[in-house]
């Protein structure tokens, strides 16, 4: 399979992405710079972490402008499958292809650290190798993942069950206390109503191997090549 | 001619940033601070356009890229230089 990670000025998690792709998955990581105009040939995209364009104005909103991002946009109508991670789901807020925005932590901090989440939704392109309610330990690492959506929206999101990952204690409860940066709903992440599209803001790109002590990032990539092996997508 | 933008959070969204600098006044000893709500202010010169339509201007870029219509409002005043 060939999936393209795309390439902001700021993204920092875009050669590890590729390094998970090309070297655990067996993939073809195809390192895709912003200003391209094309994701021909890909079969699906990752939107990496980072900081893109430093994070100015806001978090994503000059990178969902990038001139690759029409391409992308459009990948996604088609149901194409997207990933975006921290950065990259800040991205995906700012482009509309998930509802909501981010807002500063709750608690002001850049919060760097290990945390627990559930598996809301196993039946997802991007889960369907956990099972539902499983409890997985994934690092998040941003100033900005406090996630906001009217009341409204985040009914569709819970009667929809578009909220695919919770942050949770060890045990699984998704409390005050095992909310990082005060997300409403305890939200780590969330998919489109159409299921193709995917942000969260843990980052499985840094425990999806043997040597980090901890593969549960890995199920998302493994989930991901399932699916793609399961419903080959349409050549774009 | 010159746009002078202010972009804010809507009420009721929580601003961390705001209760930070909040506390910190009260700590200096400003008690009659009541709230902190922290917003942008750009400024933006444009040329070779009438009021009308740098008004109209002003709102497209606000809507498209200043301001997250899901959490933040703007307003503007537009000045001539």
């Amino acid at each position: 399979m060939n999936i393209g990670i795309i390439v902001f000025p700021g993204s920092n998690c875009d050669r590890d992405c590729a390094h998970v792709v090309s070297e655990v998955m067996g993939q073809s990581a195809h390192l895709i710079w912003h200003q391209g105009r094309s994701v021909q040939g890909m079969d699906a995209i990752i939107l990496p972490g980072g900081f893109s364009y430093g994070d100015y104005l806001r978090t994503g909103s000059i990178a969902r402008f990038s001139p690759i991002m029409e391409a992308v946009i459009e990948f996604a109508n088609q149901g194409g499958l997207v990933l975006g991670i921290c950065n990259g789901f800040q991205i995906l807020l700012e482009a509309g292809l998930l509802p909501g925005a981010m807002l500063r932590n709750t608690g002001l901090s850049f919060i760097c650290e290990d945390t627990y989440v559930r598996v809301e939704n196993a039946d997802t392109p991007f889960t369907n190798k956990c099972e539902a309610g499983q409890i997985i330990k994934l690092p998040i690492a941003h100033a900005e993942g406090n996630y906001y959506t009217d009341p409204v929206t985040l009914s569709a999101l819970q009667a929809n069950a578009q909220i695919v990952f919770r942050y949770c204690d060890t045990e699984g409860n998704a409390t005050i206390l095992s909310n990082p940066n005060g997300s409403i709903d305890n939200i780590a992440g969330i998919r489109n109503a159409k299921g193709n599209v995917l942000g969260l803001m843990p980052h499985p790109e840094r425990c999806a191997e043997v040597i980090f002590n901890n593969q549960n990032g890995y199920l998302i990539f493994e989930s991901m090549l399932t699916s793609l092996i399961e419903h080959p997508p349409l050549p774009v | 001619m010159k746009a002078k933008i202010y972009i804010t959070l809507k009420d009721g969204i929580h601003d961390p940033q705001g209760q930070a600098v909040q506390q910190s006044l009260h700590t200096l000893g400003f008690d009659s601070v009541q709230e902190v709500r922290m917003g942008k202010f750009l400024e933006v010169d444009l040329q070779d356009v009438e009021k009308e339509s740098a008004e109209a201007t002003i709102k497209s870029m606000c809507q498209k890229l200043l301001a997250n219509m899901v959490i933040e409002d703007f307003r503007y005043e537009i000045v001539e230089t």
